[in-house]
């Protein structure tokens, strides 16, 4: 297969245009934060986000001016604050720059389902009294076609312009291999019409084929595949490093203080040339109280014809 | 009242005291007894199936939204989805397995969830306080909670503070919708489950009768059945019996300072 490898400079020029839909999925371990800075870097406007839990990424692209529209299920800072940008945007009512369009998780992953399997809308048992129902339109009843006495919800499908995700390995061709909380990665890059894949390490065709199961993502779904070391920092790659817990406590004072969101923003990513001189100002020897202590697990045995 | 088993004299333990975060793991731990699979977040329901596994329940098993069951974390998780979560757990399941089959399989026992309001039959509000359009303050929104109290067997809340403003007549936003609530609502669609069964507070224990609506079922010492009634948006109703809480003996408490929650992660 030929090569999908590019910069993510190259990556996020080419795939993410003004307007998109654009997805940015992890569920709290392997958020593509690299790829939400660089569409920061590149100044993109009026995008629709996508993301089942907006965190600090999407208080960063929002605080940004990149977000005209945010999708999504839950938004928040885990358990240590709030996403003050977002909360700004959104508190301030008809004045509001950006439009919000709400779901449970398992609604909007139902979308991502439903938009990968190419079907009209995918039921689920949510949704009966819920007020979701009521600000929703994309939230419909509807009877069973198989007996006359039950009705259930149901969500349209969700293809976006392009997914972009984060995993630890890839081969060239995008062949996509990850292990541990796996969030709904698999679900998006099927769904959405072109799919960005960042990876911690571009590896040889005989390692991904060493163990094929571990694939979550077929090259041919994958669009461009980039290798950025550290690229979900803060959140973290299982097996590479850990969540930088002190970052994420900190957001919070940044974020509620709009001029201090806007320096954080220009300092870090603007001033910052691609991911290499965000990782360069971080300083050397950061991630290595976040490295963690290898745990490898059993290879299996595939066996091979005699 | 504490227990005097002990025979080693740790200041903490064999003094009366303890936290509010600390009875309301005990307590949230005891009504765990006979459960098997519990769907919860990281906080107070951690700590409280943590010390279930270490007392009355070794049996009892946590399901984790990010899809990790059966953890061994070495140390006590930031989030619901720590790298520590994952290795050396026993399965980590895809996202569509987990809300899939899982909570919609009917695996689920019991759920955890906290919310900003809550009223008379357990619907709960977690979305925004004021208009949706025009909130006052926005809220996380669902997340799962919708999933979660739609699927489990039933559901527990628990709350660090009792009082008109989270004990409500009216939510300002129905996210998770009681069992109740989705009946009124949506009569042909299907249920499963109770909905908020028991809600734990900083005052006492409320707990569903038949008709599912939430009745004061004990309070905790020092706290009278008025103060309850008072901090609470609706006519509270009582049970029959209402007990006095009993206060966490000194190896529960001896479990969660010791050897569950050490650095006071949750236990704040």
């Amino acid at each position: 297969m030929t090569s999908k490898e590019a910069s993510l400079h190259d990556a996020i020029a080419e795939f993410v245009a003004d307007g998109d839909v654009v997805a940015l999925e992890g569920f709290t371990h392997l958020i593509p934060f690299a790829a939400g800075h660089e569409i920061i870097r590149q100044r993109k406007r009026d995008l629709t986000l996508v993301r089942m839990t907006p965190d600090i990424i999407a208080d960063q692209l929002v605080g940004a001016g990149c977000v005209s529209k945010l999708i999504f299920a839950f938004m928040g800072n885990s358990s240590v604050g709030s996403l003050y940008a977002v909360r700004r945007a959104i508190e301030a009512g008809s004045g509001s720059p950006i439009e919000i369009e709400e779901y449970s998780h398992y609604g909007l992953l139902a979308r991502y389902q439903a938009g990968a399997s190419g079907i009209p809308f995918m039921p689920i048992r949510s949704y009966a009294g819920s007020a979701l129902a009521d600000i929703n339109p994309n939230i419909q009843k509807i009877a069973s076609p198989f007996d006359d006495e039950s009705e259930i919800y149901v969500v349209p499908p969700l293809n976006p312009d392009v997914a972009i995700i984060h995993a630890q390995r890839a081969d060239r061709s995008g062949n996509i291999q990850s292990w541990g909380i796996l969030g709904p990665q698999q679900e998006v890059a099927f769904a959405a019409r072109k799919t960005i894949a960042i990876v911690e390490e571009i590896v040889d065709d005989d390692v991904i084929r060493s163990d094929p199961n571990r694939t979550i993502v077929p090259g041919f779904v994958v669009d461009a595949v980039v290798e950025t070391k550290y690229g979900a920092h803060p959140s973290f790659a299982q097996g590479y490093y850990d969540r930088d817990n002190d970052f994420y406590r900190s957001w919070s004072a940044i974020s509620r203080d709009p001029e201090k969101l806007k320096q954080w923003i220009q300092e870090w990513i603007h001033d910052t040339e691609e991911h290499a001189g965000y990782l360069e100002k971080l300083g050397e020897g950061y991630f290595e109280p976040l490295t963690p202590t290898p745990h490898m697990s059993t290879p299996v045995n595939y066996g091979s014809v005699r | 009242m504490i227990s005097a088993t002990r025979t080693d004299d740790t200041p903490t333990s064999t003094q009366a005291a303890f936290t509010a975060s600390e009875l309301l793991t005990v307590v949230s731990c005891r009504l765990l007894q006979g459960k098997r699979r519990v769907f919860a977040g990281i906080g107070l329901p951690t700590l409280a199936v943590a010390l279930a596994q270490k007392s009355s329940s070794p049996d009892i098993e946590q399901v984790y939204e990010s899809g990790v069951c059966g953890a061994h974390p070495p140390r006590l998780p930031e989030t619901i989805a720590d790298a520590s979560l994952a290795t050396g757990a026993e399965a980590i399941l895809t996202m569509p397995v987990l809300f899939g089959y899982v909570l919609q399989g009917g695996w689920i026992d019991v759920g955890f969830l906290g919310a900003a309001q809550i009223d008379r039959f357990g619907s709960l509000n977690t979305s925004v306080i004021g208009p949706w359009e025009e909130p006052i303050v926005r809220l996380p929104g669902s997340g799962g909670a919708v999933e979660v109290m739609s699927n489990s067997h039933e559901v527990f809340v628990v709350l660090r503070r009792h009082n008109l403003t989270s004990f409500v007549n009216e939510l300002d936003f129905c996210t998770s919708p009681s069992l109740r609530a989705a009946r009124l609502a949506a009569p042909k669609v299907p249920t499963q489950g109770l909905g908020v069964s028991t809600v734990i507070t900083d005052l006492g224990v409320l707990t569903a009768d038949d008709t599912g609506e939430l009745c004061l079922s004990s309070v905790h010492e020092g706290v009278t059945v008025e103060q309850v009634q008072a901090a609470t948006g609706w006519p509270l109703k009582l049970m029959e019996q209402i007990t006095v809480t009993a206060a966490p003996t000194a190896e529960e408490l001896r479990l969660l300072r010791e050897d569950i929650d050490p650095t006071r992660v949750y236990l704040r």
